[in-house]
């Protein structure tokens, strides 16, 4: 039976090969440092079925079809929150989107009361963003709902880490062995730490590459303290591309020119800019990746973006057969 | 309850101040100690037979948050004063962050009142400001808030980045012969932070407190009280830089002296992740472990630890903060730091002695003699003659804490539902009970 043809009860379980979804034990996605290899290959087993789907002219799939699921984002996002969305929609979901700046946020509500009017409304599932970090956490400690953690502060960002590295074996296959770099504002990345638990399962070496002032100070004795010890730190982006496979660049915030964390854009530049005279220390083939919105110029270069090796686009597109298997996973895998 | 005799029977007595660890007998007549001794018998004297605990001075606390007026929602006089009754203390001094906070005359005598009035059981001796409204801009009237009965000035929670209005400050105290009582943070330094600068804020994406924002300020005041001549007491101290700071100064001769919390003396910043922070560890963004100064490492707590058994810690002050649910049910960013201390901290401090980190004489000379110095106040000792202000405890009494059962209103503590090993079982203020446990024997 195919996934372009649903019938009524038809769910996507049936069409995906023999998924042992029983080893399946999170009922909130919030990070993937409680991800176990078998978990993720699982999400990624998943998504490859969902890839398929957004393939098809008709993209439509009955499996959460009666589910609910909300969109709470704290914090401005385009393009998280309608890669999501879609995904929801893309399943057979209702989605209901909610905005902090437009609901009862604004007029004071306390973040757990928010969440447990969304709760008392029956969702199912809440997708929430929060520019605080650790908040997901306490809305799954005090809510009964399934949440899903689509950033928060500077902590996490797993769905993004998960499509990262889907878009890495997606393109390379194996990963064991190859050298990733992800350079800019370590600091204050959630995508970075997310690819740093993620990544751990596949044999890669993380070169963590950023100025000494973006560069947070306590993270050599965090990979220490928690068995990281396939990543590495670097300062210098010329050494960290020495060989790499795959370069990601983070977004730079123009507020840490604001508080003094850089001299300038240009000095910036000249040290942590990707741009092809850069690359040429790198594999010939390498992987270019962003996770976006990119600050084209800055951290990275016109060219090397929309050039021949950039994946860019594919990671936007992967993100979505990523959130579809989460939410396939948490809203109907298993009827909890 | 007015007992014109109390004889307390067979207890070891502790009593730091002057050198005592015997067992023996305590009689206490009209509020004052009339005599120690072994075998003593009084006629007509209520009794309480203390055969296996301790009696000590009464603990006195140099830092506390009684929320009175302006906060009553978190903590009032009556309630706080329970509170510390209970933890075995007979003496509080009560920061002025209230609102409005304590920088004049009128509402110190506010405070006193209310304290003469609802909480009678324990003396509370209130802190005046550094500087009007705890702004950091003007000076307050040190002297009338002397006379209207300061211990001390702090703009505790918003220390005085000025160094110019610090120096002018201690100038001013200096005449008074009054301490400053200091929280050391470089505001800048720590900006945005919310927790102690190390693997753990990495580990949970939040900004950290770097132990030199604590140190460059202890510097600072160490330099400015050499200058001024004032008394300088840094409170809360929390990392081994500055402990080594105020070690150097006080080897100097200089007027320094210094206490750390219960807290900082036995939890360290893991404790905001409760788990271990490995792979798969439920991260717990602990918001009762949010305090100010944050949690620090391990190295810090064995060097605190250091400070008490060589004597460069004079006292242990809870920097008890108690606050409402709604302060702490939210963000880790947005919970009001602090945590209500009064009620665990015995116990929790038992825990250094249980596991032989330091010497129960120690323990006592920093919850009594140590604090009584730091202030020059007469309490703090058992000589006959003093006020008869006296902690009796149980040091084996295992217990366990339990918010719900706290006097304070502040229910906010990490230790809750901790196993405890060692109780104040009794409080006696200037001859009277302020605080009593069931199990305490009375004839």
């Amino acid at each position: 039976m195919s996934l372009s043809e649903p019938r009524q009860g038809a769910a996507t379980r049936e069409t995906l090969p023999q998924l042992s979804i029983d080893s399946w034990s999170h009922r909130h996605v919030l990070d993937l440092d409680d991800f176990s290899r078998e978990e993720t290959d699982l999400v990624f087993e998943i998504a490859e079925g969902m890839v398929e789907i957004l393939d098809r002219d008709v993209k439509k799939v009955p499996t959460l079809r009666g589910k609910t699921i909300a969109t709470m984002f704290f914090e401005p996002s385009t393009r998280t929150r309608a890669s999501f969305e879609l995904a929801a929609k893309y399943l057979g979901a209702d989605t209901i989107s909610l905005d902090s700046a437009r609901s009862s946020v604004a007029k004071g509500e306390s973040l757990i009361d928010s969440l447990r009017t969304l709760q008392a409304l029956e969702v199912d599932t809440i997708i929430m963003r929060h520019p605080c970090s650790g908040a997901p956490y306490i809305a799954a400690r005090h809510l009964d709902t399934s949440i899903i953690n689509a950033g928060d502060g500077c902590h996490a960002h797993p769905s993004q880490g998960l499509l990262d590295i889907f878009t890495m074996k997606q393109q390379l296959g194996d990963l064991k062995g190859r050298k990733a770099v992800i350079v800019g504002d370590i600091m204050h990345s959630r995508v970075a730490r997310s690819n740093i638990w993620g990544t751990r399962h596949y044999g890669i070496k993380l070169v963590l590459c950023a100025p000494p002032t973006l560069m947070p100070r306590g993270l050599p004795e965090m990979l220490d303290r928690c068995a990281l010890s396939h990543v590495s730190i670097e300062h210098s982006l010329d050494a960290a591309l020495e060989g790499a496979d795959i370069i990601m660049p983070l977004r730079l915030q123009k507020e840490r020119q604001q508080s003094g964390l850089i001299s300038s854009l240009r000095e910036y530049i000249r040290g942590y800019q990707v741009n092809l005279r850069r690359l040429a220390g790198a594999k010939p083939d390498v992987l270019v990746m962003h996770p976006g919105p990119m600050n084209e110029g800055v951290e990275i270069s016109h060219e090397v973006a929309y050039g021949t090796r950039s994946v860019i686009e594919q990671q936007v597109t992967n993100g979505v057969a990523i959130r579809m298997a989460l939410l396939y996973l948490i809203a109907g895998g298993k009827s909890r | 309850m007015k007992e014109s005799k109390l004889l307390i029977k067979n207890a070891r007595i502790i009593d730091p101040a002057n050198g005592i660890d015997e067992s023996g007998d305590i009689l206490i007549a009209d509020g004052k100690i009339l005599r120690t001794g072994t075998d003593i018998a009084a006629a007509g004297a209520t009794v309480i037979d203390a055969s296996g605990l301790t009696a000590c001075p009464g603990f006195i606390d140099l830092h506390c948050h009684l929320r009175q007026p302006g906060y009553e929602e978190k903590e009032t006089i009556a309630s706080g004063a329970a509170a510390a009754a209970r933890g075995g203390y007979t003496t509080v001094c009560c920061m002025p962050n209230t609102s409005p906070p304590l920088d004049n005359a009128a509402i110190i005598g506010h405070v006193k009142d209310i304290a003469a009035r609802e909480a009678p059981l324990i003396t509370i001796l209130p802190v005046g400001c550094i500087s009007k409204g705890r702004a950091g801009r003007e000076l307050a009237d040190l002297a009338e808030l002397a006379d209207a009965g300061c211990i001390g000035f702090s703009d505790d929670g918003s220390p005085v980045s000025s160094s110019s209005l610090m120096t002018l400050s201690m100038q001013n105290a200096a005449v008074l012969d009054l301490p400053l009582i200091d929280h050391c943070e470089d505001l800048q330094l720590s900006q945005g932070g919310h927790i102690n600068d190390g693997w753990v804020a990495v580990r949970l994406g939040l900004k950290g407190i770097p132990a030199a924002a604590e140190e460059a300020m202890v510097a600072r005041d160490i330099a400015l009280c050499e200058l001024t001549g004032a008394r300088l007491h840094i409170t809360h101290i929390s990392t081994g830089g500055s402990m080594e700071l105020v070690r150097n100064a006080k080897s100097r001769g200089l007027k320094v002296t210094c206490d750390a919390t219960p807290h900082h003396l036995t939890l360290t910043h893991e404790r905001v992740m409760k788990a271990q922070g490995g792979p798969g560890a439920a991260l717990a963004y602990d918001t009762n472990a949010r305090v100010n100064p944050p949690l620090r490492s391990s190295a810090d707590v064995d060097a605190l630890i250091r400070g008490i058994n060589d004597g460069t810690i004079d006292a242990i002050a809870t920097d008890h903060a108690p606050h409402t649910m709604e302060d702490k049910l939210c963000e880790f960013e947005n919970a009001a730091p602090g945590i209500s201390g009064f009620e665990t901290a015995f116990g929790t401090l038992m825990d250094l002695v249980h596991t032989g980190r330091i010497d129960l004489n120690a323990l006592i000379a920093c919850l009594t003699s140590g604090p009584a110095r730091a202030l020059k106040n007469a309490g703090g000792t058992l000589r006959p003659g003093a006020r008869a202000d006296i902690a009796l405890l149980d040091t084996g009494r295992e217990w366990t804490v339990d918010v719900n059962d706290f006097l304070s209103r502040g229910r906010n503590t990490p230790f809750d539902g901790c196993k405890l090993k060692g109780m104040v079982v009794a409080t006696i203020n200037c001859g009277r009970f302020a605080y009593r446990h069931n199990s305490l024997r009375i004839s």
